[in-house]
C-alpha cells in the first residue's frame, strides 16, 4: 500500500515534468515552427490555448495530488478530517462552473476571429493579387494547375514567397485533403465541389506537402514537395516550363489520372482545366466513369518501394 | 362488475407487463421517428439531384397519391374502431374492423407498387439518380412498414380468433394500433413533404 | 465464385490466424465434449434470459474483442516503430487499422459497458430482471453474431479497408469492390439493431421497474448515466441504421446516395456517420463516468459530491452531444460561420465535463481513501482524462483544428479520452463488480501489476503522439519517415507495455478463479448501493424481497439503520421467465442471411430473411407465461447463500 502511493506521486511528477520538457521542445515541431502567416496565426492560437490548458492541468493535478496524499485512509488520521456526509456546496460549485465558462469564452473569441481571417488571403501581402492554383487530388497523385500561367505540374509545386496563394481544391475521385504543415492547416479536396484554401510562404525553402485524408492503398505515397522561392526565381521557373514542357493532351491526362502512383513528377505547358474541372458537378464523374474497374486493383504497395501502373 | 370495469384501466394496461410493453413501444416509436427523420433529411438534401432522370414535377400527379392518402387515413380510422370494439370486449367487432383495416392497407400497398412501376417506366428508378434513390428508399421504407404491419395484423387476427380478448391479445392489438397510426402520420409527411412539394417545385 | 476467392490467400499472418482459429475451435469442441458440457452450455448460457448471465457473456465477448483489437494495435505499432519496417504492406495495414477501430468501438467498448449495465442496473434499482428479458437475449445475440460476422472477414472474403469511419466515395462500390466493406456494413447493422433494442429495453426497465420509493433523483449515479445513455442510443442509433442501409443499397443494389455518379453526395455519409458517431462517443463515455462515480464514492467512504449537479451535467452533455458533429470535419469548407457555431458548441461540452472532474475531486476531499484496484483505475482516470479533455478543447478550436485534423494529435486525443475513460472504467467496473458475477474477488497484487503496466504503457504510448501530430505525421500512414522515428519507437514500447498489462489482467482472471477466497457476504467492499444487498451467488431472482428505498445510497442507509435487506416473513412466490432458444436461433438465421448478402447472393439472403421472419411468427404465437419459484425454494436459496 505504501508502495503504491509513492508510485502515484512519482508518476504525477513524471507527467508534469515531461509535459513541460516536451513543450519547451515544441519549437522544432513543424506546426510550431511555421514558415508563413497562415501557419503563424494557427500557431499563435495553439500557443494561446496551451497556456489555458497547462493552467487547467496544473490546477487539477495539484488538487488531485493533494487529495490523494492527504486523505488516504491511514492510521492516526484526525477524525475531524473525515466528513462522510458532505454532499455539496453551492458557492464552490458555482465558482467551478463559472471558471470553465470564462475559459471557453476566452478561447472562443480568438477562434472565431481566426476562422474569419483564414477565409481571406493573408493581410501581409494584401497589395498583390493572390496566385491562383487549382490543386486536384486523384488516386494517388496531385495535379497543380496554374491557369494564369497556363502550366500544370504533377506531384510538385512551385510558389513565390511573400505572395498569397489561393488554392482551389477539388478531387477527381476519393476525398483527400491538401496539407502543407509548414505553411498552414488543411482543407478537403472533394469531387464535384470546390473549396478554397489560402496559404503563403514567407521563407524560401522546400516543404513537405501531402494528402492527409485516408483514401485507399496509395494514401501514404500521395505526397508532394513545395518549392517556395523568390518571385523572380518563380517567374523564371514559370517561363522555362512554358517554353520547354510539352502540352497536356486529354489522352495523356487520362493516362495519368488512372488510379496508381506515378514514378516521377511531371510538368506541362497547358492545363487540364480546358476540358474538365473536377470541382464542378459536371466534372464529378469524369474519373469514375473512365476507371470504374481499375480502383479495385491492388498495388501491393510496400514500404520503400513505389509500384506504379505505368 | 361492469361499473367497476369502466373505472379500472383498460385491459391491455392491467398487467405490469402489458403496461411496460406499451411504454416500450412508445420508446420504439421515438426511435422510428429518428429513423424516418433521417430519411426525410437525406431526401431534402438530395432534392433536385435528379441527374439525367425526369424531375419529380414531371412524374408526381395528384390522382393516385390522393387516393392512397384517403385509403390510409380511412384505415387509421377503422383501426381506431377496432380498438374501440376491443375495449367493448367484442371479438367479432375487433376482427371485422381489423380485416377492413387490413384490406385498406393492402390496397394502399398495391397502389404504391403500381405507382412505383409507373415511375420506373418513365425512367425514374432506384439507380437513376441520387434524388430518386432517396425518394424510393423513403417511400419504400414506409411501404415496407405498412406491409409488415399487414403481416403482423394477420397474426393477431389468428390469435384473437384462437384466444379471444385477453390481457395479452388486447395488448398486442393496442400496440399494433399505435404502429398503424404512426405509419399514417409518417405518410402525411410523405404526402405533403414529398408529393405536394415535389409537384410544385 | 472460386474457393480461393472465398478464402483470403497469400498472407502468412492470415494463414497463421486461420490455423489459430481452427486450433482454438477444435480445442473448445474437444473440451466441451470431453467434459460433457454441451447441454450445460446450451441450457445455462445459450438459451438464458437472465440479465446477469447475459451480462457475463457480453463482458467475455468484449474481452475477446479487446484481445483482437489489441493484437491489431500491436501489429500497427510494430510496423510504425522503425522507418524502414516492412512487417505489414499498405493494404494489410489499412485492413488492420480499419478493424482495430471498428472492433474497439462497436464490439469492445459498447458491449463491455452494456454487459456491466446488464449485471448491475437491475440490481441497483431493486428489480428482478429487465423489462423484456427475451429482447435482452435477442440484443446480445444480435451483437454477438454481428461481431462474429465482422471478425470472420479476415479469413473469408477479406477485411474492410476503408477506415472505421468508412468514408464515401472510398467505401462505395467502385473504389472498394468485393465483400470486405459489406462485412463492415452488415456486422454493424446487426449489432446496431441489438444495441437499439437494448436502448428501449433498459430505458423502460429503469423508468418502470425501480424499487418502491426510488424516485428518479434517488437513483444511483450509474443507473442515471445508463438511463441517459439509453436516450442517446434510441435517438442516435436509427441514424446509423439508415446510413448503413443506404450505403448497403448503394453497394449492392446500385442506388446513388453517396456515389460520384448520378449526382450522389458522398459528403452526406460523413454527416450521417458523425450525427450518430458523436453521440456514440458519449454512449461509451457517460456510463464510464457513472462507474467512476460509484467506485470513487465507495472507496472514498463518502457520499458523492454534488449528486444532482452530476446528473444534470450528464443530461447536458447528452444534449450537446447531438449538436457538435461537424467538428469531425471542420476542414470540409463549410465556412467560417458554421465552423464558429460548432466550434463554440464543442468547447461548451468542456463546461459540464469540467464540473464533473471538480465534483470527483471534491468527493475525495475530507474522505478516507482506500487504495483498492478498482479505485486505482478510477483515480488514474482523473489526471489522464484531463489531458485528453483539454486537448479535445484544443481540437474544438476550428482554426487550430485545420492543423490538428487527421494528424496524430487527434489520435492521441481520442485514445486519451477513450482509454482513460472507457477502458479504465471497464476494467474498474469489472473488478469492482466481479464478486457479484463470479463469487470471488480478483487478486489485488496481480491486479496492481496489471494496472501499472497498462497505465504507464498507456501514457508512454500516446503522450508522444501529440508531438508527432504537431510534427505533421498524419494518421493512417503505413510507414514513417526518419524524422518521426524517436517518438514512434517510444510509442511502440508503451503499446507493448499495455499489451503486457492486459495479459496480466487476463492471467489474473485465471489465477483468481483458482486461488481467490470465495465471498460469503453479498457486500465485499462495504459499498453503498442496492446491488450489494443481494447475496453471493446472486439468485436468479436477485431480490427475495423487493427493498423499499427512501434515500440515495439505499443500501448504505439500510446498513446504518442496522436493517437486513432480507426478511424471511415477507417472501412470496416469484414469477420468472423461462429460458428460450428462440433469440439464439433467430439471430443465427438473420446472421446467415447477412452473410449471404455480404457476398451478394441475393436469393440465399432472401431465403435467410424469410427464415428469420418465420422465427418471428413463431415468437408471436409463443404464449409461454414463465414459471413461479415457490416461497420454500426461495427461503432455502437465501439461507444457503446468506449462510443463515
Amino acid at each position: 500500500m505504501r508502495h503504491t502511493r509513492k508510485h502515484l506521486s512519482k508518476w504525477l511528477v513524471f507527467i508534469l515534468i515531461g509535459l513541460i520538457l516536451l513543450l519547451t521542445g515544441c519549437s522544432e515541431l513543424t506546426v510550431m515552427d511555421p514558415k508563413g502567416p497562415v501557419g503563424e496565426q494557427q500557431k499563435d492560437l495553439i500557443v494561446y490555448s496551451l497556456y489555458f490548458m497547462l493552467g487547467i492541468i496544473v490546477v487539477v493535478f495539484v488538487l488531485f495530488a493533494f487529495m490523494v496524499i492527504k486523505y488516504r485512509d491511514k492510521p492516526g488520521r484526525d477524525p475531524k478530517d473525515y466528513k462522510p456526509n458532505m454532499h455539496g456546496n453551492k458557492t464552490i460549485e458555482t465558482i467551478w462552473t463559472i471558471i470553465p465558462v470564462i475559459i471557453v469564452i476566452c478561447l472562443s473569441i480568438p477562434t472565431v476571429n481566426t476562422l474569419f481571417d483564414l477565409e481571406k488571403p493573408p493581410e501581409s501581402s494584401a497589395e498583390q493579387e493572390p496566385l491562383v492554383i487549382y490543386a486536384t487530388a486523384a488516386d494517388w497523385k496531385w495535379f497543380f494547375s496554374y491557369p494564369e500561367q497556363g502550366i500544370e505540374t504533377v506531384d510538385y509545386l512551385h510558389i513565390p514567397t511573400d505572395r498569397a496563394v489561393e488554392f482551389r481544391l477539388s478531387s477527381a475521385d476519393s476525398m483527400s485533403a491538401l496539407w502543407i504543415p509548414a505553411l498552414g492547416g488543411q482543407k478537403y479536396n472533394m469531387a464535384g465541389m470546390q473549396t478554397t484554401l489560402y496559404l503563403q510562404a514567407d521563407e524560401t525553402g522546400v516543404y513537405e506537402g501531402r494528402n492527409s485524408n485516408f483514401n485507399g492503398e496509395g494514401f501514404a505515397a500521395q505526397t508532394f514537395e513545395v518549392y517556395a522561392e523568390s518571385s523572380s526565381e518563380f517567374n523564371n521557373w514559370v517561363e522555362q516550363t512554358q517554353n520547354t514542357a510539352p502540352k497536356l493532351t486529354q489522352s495523356k491526362y487520362d493516362s495519368l489520372l488512372k488510379p496508381g502512383i506515378l514514378n516521377s513528377t511531371k510538368e506541362f505547358s497547358s492545363t487540364h482545366l480546358q476540358w474538365v474541372n473536377h470541382g464542378t458537378s459536371n466534372g464529378m464523374d469524369y474519373a469514375i466513369n473512365r476507371f470504374w474497374d481499375d480502383y479495385g486493383d491492388k498495388l501491393h504497395l510496400k514500404n520503400g518501394k513505389n509500384h506504379s501502373h505505368d | 362488475m361492469s361499473t367497476e370495469e369502466s373505472n379500472a384501466k383498460p385491459l391491455e394496461y392491467q398487467t405490469e407487463q402489458g403496461e411496460m410493453s406499451i411504454i416500450g413501444f412508445w420508446v420504439f416509436l421515438a426511435a422510428e421517428i429518428a429513423l424516418f427523420g433521417t430519411l426525410f433529411a437525406t431526401y431534402a438534401v438530395l432534392f433536385g439531384r435528379t441527374a439525367d432522370a425526369p424531375a419529380p414535377a414531371e412524374l408526381f400527379e395528384p390522382g393516385t397519391v390522393l387516393i392512397m392518402t384517403f385509403i390510409l387515413l380511412t384505415s387509421s380510422f377503422t383501426c381506431g374502431i377496432a380498438i374501440h370494439e376491443m375495449r367493448r370486449g367484442s371479438v367479432k367487432g375487433v376482427m371485422t374492423w381489423l380485416i377492413i383495416t387490413l384490406a385498406l392497407g393492402l390496397s394502399f400497398i398495391s397502389l404504391e407498387i403500381y405507382e412505383f412501376i409507373h415511375y420506373a417506366h418513365e425512367g425514374a428508378t432506384l439507380q437513376s439518380s441520387a434524388f430518386w434513390s432517396a425518394f424510393f428508399v423513403l417511400a419504400g421504407t414506409h411501404g415496407v412498414h405498412v406491409s409488415l404491419g399487414i403481416g403482423w395484423a394477420i397474426l393477431l387476427l389468428i390469435q384473437t380468433a384462437q384466444r379471444g380478448i385477453t390481457p395479452i391479445t388486447s395488448r398486442k392489438i393496442f400496440i399494433f394500433g399505435l404502429y398503424w397510426h404512426f405509419l399514417d402520420v409518417v405518410w402525411i409527411f410523405i404526402f405533403t413533404g414529398v408529393y405536394l412539394i415535389g409537384m410544385v417545385l | 465464385m472460386q474457393l480461393d476467392e472465398f478464402f483470403v490467400t497469400g498472407e502468412p499472418l492470415i494463414y497463421a490466424g486461420m490455423v489459430a482459429i481452427v486450433l482454438v475451435t477444435s480445442a473448445i469442441i474437444f473440451l466441451l465434449t470431453y467434459f460433457k458440457k454441451w447441454t450445460w452450455l446450451w441450457r445455462e448460457w445459450l438459451t438464458t434470459v437472465d440479465h446477469k448471465k447475459i451480462g457475463i457473456m457480453y463482458i467475455l465477448s468484449a474481452l475477446a474483442m479487446l484481445f483482437r483489437g489489441g493484437a491489431d494495435a500491436l501489429m500497427m505499432r510494430t510496423q510504425l516503430a522503425f522507418p524502414d519496417m516492412n512487417f505489414l504492406n499498405a493494404q494489410h495495414y489499412n485492413e488492420i487499422f480499419t478493424t482495430h477501430g471498428t472492433v474497439m468501438i462497436i464490439f469492445m467498448a459498447m458491449p463491455f459497458l452494456i454487459g456491466l449495465m446488464n449485471i448491475v442496473v437491475p440490481q441497483q434499482i431493486g428489480a428482478r430482471d429487465f423489462a423484456f428479458p427475451f429482447v435482452n437475449a435477442l440484443s446480445f445475440w444480435a451483437f454477438f453474431f454481428g461481431a462474429m460476422l465482422f471478425n470472420i472477414s479476415f479469413v473469408i472474403g477479406g477485411s474492410p479497408d476503408a477506415g472505421w469511419t468508412s468514408y464515401t466515395p472510398l467505401a462505395g462500390a467502385a473504389m472498394s469492390p468485393g465483400p470486405g466493406q459489406n462485412f463492415y456494413l452488415m456486422g454493424l447493422q446487426l449489432s446496431g439493431i441489438g444495441t437499439l433494442a437494448t436502448g428501449v429495453n433498459l430505458m423502460v426497465t429503469i423508468l418502470k421497474m425501480r424499487a418502491p420509493g426510488m424516485t428518479l433523483f434517488k437513483m444511483p449515479i450509474f443507473t442515471w448515466s445508463s438511463l441517459i445513455t439509453m436516450f442517446i442510443i434510441v435517438f442516435a442509433f436509427p441514424i446509423l441504421t439508415v446510413a448503413l442501409a443506404l450505403l448497403t443499397i448503394d453497394r449492392i443494389f446500385g442506388s446513388q446516395f453517396f456515389t460520384l455518379t448520378g449526382e450522389g453526395l458522398p459528403m452526406m455519409w460523413a454527416n450521417l456517420f458523425w450525427m450518430w458517431g458523436h453521440p456514440e462517443v458519449y454512449i461509451v463515455i457517460l456510463p464510464a463516468f457513472g462507474i467512476f462515480s460509484e467506485i470513487i464514492a465507495t472507496f472514498a467512504r463518502k457520499q458523492l459530491f454534488g449528486y444532482s449537479v452530476m446528473v444534470w451535467s450528464i443530461i447536458l452533455i447528452a444534449g450537446l452531444s447531438f449538436l457538435v458533429w461537424v467538428h469531425h470535419f471542420f476542414t470540409m469548407g463549410a465556412g467560417a460561420f458554421v465552423n464558429s457555431v460548432f466550434s463554440v458548441s464543442t468547447m461548451a461540452i468542456a463546461i459540464p465535463t469540467g464540473v464533473k472532474i471538480f465534483n470527483w475531486l471534491a468527493t475525495l476531499y475530507k474522505s478516507k481513501i482506500q487504495i483498492t484496484v478498482p479505485m486505482m483505475w478510477s483515480l488514474a482516470f482523473i489526471p489522464s482524462f484531463v489531458i485528453g479533455g483539454v486537448t479535445g478543447v484544443m481540437l474544438g478550436m476550428a482554426a487550430a483544428d485545420y492543423q490538428f485534423h487527421n494528424s496524430y494529435f487527434l489520435i492521441a486525443h481520442f485514445h486519451y479520452v477513450l482509454i482513460a475513460g472507457t477502458v479504465f472504467a471497464s476494467f474498474a467496473g469489472l473488478i469492482f463488480w466481479y464478486p457479484k458475477m463470479f463469487g470471488h474477488r480478483m487478486n489485488e497484487r496481480i491486479g496492481k501489476i496489471a494496472f501499472w503496466f497498462f497505465v504507464i504503457g498507456f501514457h508512454v504510448c500516446f503522450f508522444p503522439q501529440y508531438f508527432l501530430g504537431l510534427d505533421g505525421m498524419p494518421r493512417r500512414v503505413f510507414h514513417i519517415v526518419p524524422e518521426w522515428f524517436n517518438l514512434n519507437v517510444i510509442s511502440t514500447v508503451g503499446a507493448f507495455g499495455m499489451g503486457i498489462g492486459f495479459a496480466v489482467f487476463v492471467y489474473n482472471i485465471y489465477y483468481s478463479y483458482r486461488y481467490s477466497e470465495r465471498e460469503t457476504t453479498g457486500d465485499p467492499w462495504n459499498a453503498r448501493t442496492l446491488e450489494w444487498a443481494t447475496p453471493i451467488p446472486v439468485p436468479e431472482y436477485n431480490f427475495a424481497v423487493v427493498p423499499h428505498v427512501d434515500s440515495l445510497d439505499a443500501f448504505w442507509a439500510m446498513k446504518e439503520r442496522g436493517e437486513s435487506p432480507y426478511d424471511e416473513s415477507k417472501v412470496e412466490p416469484i414469477h420468472m421467465p423461462n429460458n428460450t432458444s428462440q433469440p439464439f436461433i433467430m439471430m443465427g438465421i438473420f446472421t446467415l442471411a447477412s452473410f449471404f448478402l455480404v457476398f451478394e447472393w441475393i436469393w440465399l439472403a432472401l431465403a435467410g430473411l424469410i427464415g428469420g421472419i418465420v422465427m418471428m411468427i413463431i415468437r408471436s404465437f409463443d404464449y409461454d407465461e414463465g414459471y413461479h419459484i415457490s416461497s420454500e425454494e426461495i427461503i432455502e436459496t437465501e439461507r444457503s447463500a446468506r449462510g443463515l
